[in-house]
């Protein structure tokens, strides 16, 4: 661990790869808690994966695959979104197509690629050692429109992800904003997928948000922990991978997995020793 | 705040869930300061008819209208008590910001909720007497305790009309009290349209009681009568005694036989 610290701070490139573990945690922070209490994993899950029908078009038409992440990562969210909203009970297997067709869109468009073939682990499984100084201003600009907007709306946001029916009583446009809160989810994993990679992705949109709920009491707190908690596992992982040379992406996805383990069980176990609260509560 | 019109009008109302048949020729006027408890057994239409006239479900044919406008436009001016509330317990919010969810349109802001809010949660907590439930998680709550903090949500929206969906159909008798008392306050200043299954409990309390089982089978300002309960449920029922005191909360379990039909 020594070692990596001290590498860290001769060698550029696990500067680079440190910030963008810490650029990756606050999208994760931001969007993560209400991908979580939405219970929306496997949708973002499907966005992610479709990802890659955009990053292989991009390769074959020889623009900068990121930008055809974002462009696909968008019009899946929308899509599944517009699926849900107005087929309520095909959102399962429509989310299931979009997975795997925006998959194989991928591939077919990578196969037909020259040269590029070696690229598609990095899609898969991220690669934050080789984070080029041009994506961690990309990363800075997603996490900002992100800021942005979740700041200015977190309240509607908390809204429709509390209780839909109530918000539409009281006039939200619940429709638009689900679409929006999709389209940052969308946005978050373009954020994650250098770090982690478009597979691993929906670990790190999770868990830390996960944890983070079992020990915190409202959004915003779930906000903040999440995020302090992704920067610590990108950073613990990228540590614990140094010395073994192992891929850090899976090292910080098996990482958060662990943490979240012990924290289930720390506070399944904390829950049980504490009074029932109706036994304390007043009348 | 003199309106001849009425707070709901409704007419001719038809309402299907694809072929069968839910609500029939439904007419139903409620006046300003009205207290009105609709009543049917189970299945009867009572909750879809509080859907229609919030606007989350349209007719197929006849009209609505609240405040004089079409239920969406209204909507905001509408408290309305669900009587399952449509999130999960274990959400990580505090009692305070649930209450606050109530101030939703009341014109379109970003950023946090002003002082001017959190006062307005506070005194529709303190209205309802649960202020000391604010830094309290949803989740925790009692049945009784979450009830109150839903009728703060809807208060806290400043509505001309409230709406509640069988609020006391998950709470114990002496709390089902202590919600109508609540109520018999909140009349004073508000037009209140309750659904209840339990005539008997309800009768006290309303000025009108207008019997549902898909069309209106009673309308009365009267006493109810065992004919009308069953003409309602098609059945004879038992026999209901209560006093029938507008605005005079009565004591609970004295006399009454609950005509529960659950």
């Amino acid at each position: 661990m020594g070692d990596f610290f001290m590498a860290v701070a001769a060698q550029g490139f696990l500067r680079q790869a440190l910030l963008a573990g810490l650029l990756a945690s606050i999208g994760c922070g931001l969007i993560g808690p209400f991908v979580v209490v939405k219970r929306i994993a496997f949708l973002a899950g499907g966005i992610a994966h479709s990802v890659l029908g955009g990053m292989g078009a991009a390769l074959y038409f020889g623009f900068d695959p990121l930008l055809g992440a974002l462009g696909a990562a968008v019009v899946s969210a929308l899509l599944i979104g517009w699926v849900r909203l107005t087929w309520r009970t095909g959102e399962d297997t429509a989310i299931g197509a979009l997975w795997a067709i925006g998959m194989a869109v991928g591939i077919l468009f990578i196969s037909r690629t020259p040269g590029y073939t070696t690229d598609l682990m990095s899609f898969l499984f991220g690669n934050i050692l080789l984070v080029p100084t041009r994506e961690l201003w990309f990363m800075g600009a997603l996490d900002l429109a992100l800021l942005l907007v979740v700041g200015l709306g977190y309240r509607h946001f908390i809204a429709v992800s509390f209780d839909e029916d109530f918000a539409r009583l009281r006039g939200l446009p619940v429709a638009p904003l689900y679409l929006l809160l999709l389209v940052l989810v969308a946005l978050t994993v373009v954020l994650m997928i250098q770090v982690v990679g478009l597979i691993l992705v929906i670990a790190l949109l999770t868990l830390p948000a996960a944890v983070a709920g079992q020990w915190t009491h409202s959004i915003t707190a779930m906000m903040l922990t999440s995020t302090l908690l992704g920067s610590a596992l990108t950073t613990g992982g990228l540590a614990l991978s140094y010395a073994p040379d192992l891929p850090p992406g899976p090292t910080i996805i098996l990482l958060a997995g662990a943490l979240y383990l012990v924290s289930a069980l720390v506070a399944a176990r904390v829950r049980r020793s504490r009074i029932p609260p109706a036994a304390s509560a007043p009348p | 705040m003199t309106t001849a019109a009425p707070i709901i009008h409704i007419a001719g109302l038809y309402f299907a869930y694809g072929t069968l048949p839910v609500l029939e020729n439904v007419t139903l006027q409620v006046a300003e300061g009205e207290f009105l408890g609709i009543v049917g057994p189970n299945a009867g239409g009572k909750s879809t008819l509080l859907k229609l006239i919030l606007g989350l479900l349209k007719p197929q044919a006849g009209r609505v209208r609240v405040l004089g406008q079409p239920p969406q436009r209204a909507r905001r001016q509408i408290g309305y008590v669900p009587q399952y509330p449509g999130f999960a317990r274990d959400f990580p919010i505090s009692v305070e910001d649930v209450v606050l969810m109530g101030r939703f349109g009341l014109g379109f802001r970003v950023g946090p909720w002003t002082r001017a809010d959190r006062d307005a949660a506070a005194a529709a907590l303190r209205e309802v007497e649960a202020l000391d439930l604010r830094g309290r998680q949803v989740g925790t709550l009692s049945g009784g305790q979450l009830q109150r903090v839903l009728l703060a949500r809807a208060l806290v929206g400043e509505p001309r009309l409230l709406i509640l969906d069988e609020p006391t159909a998950n709470i114990d008798q002496r709390l089902e009290g202590e919600i109508f008392e609540l109520l018999a306050v909140l009349k004073h200043r508000l037009t209140i349209v309750v659904v209840s299954h339990d005539i008997a409990f309800i009768s006290g309390y309303v000025t009108r009681v207008a019997c549902l089982n898909r069309t209106l089978v009673c309308h009365t300002t009267g006493s109810i009568d065992g004919q009308m309960i069953q003409d309602l449920y098609g059945e004879d029922v038992r026999r209901i005694q209560h006093a029938h005191r507008h605005g005079h909360p009565r004591p609970v379990g004295a006399a009454a036989e609950h005509a529960d039909h659950g």
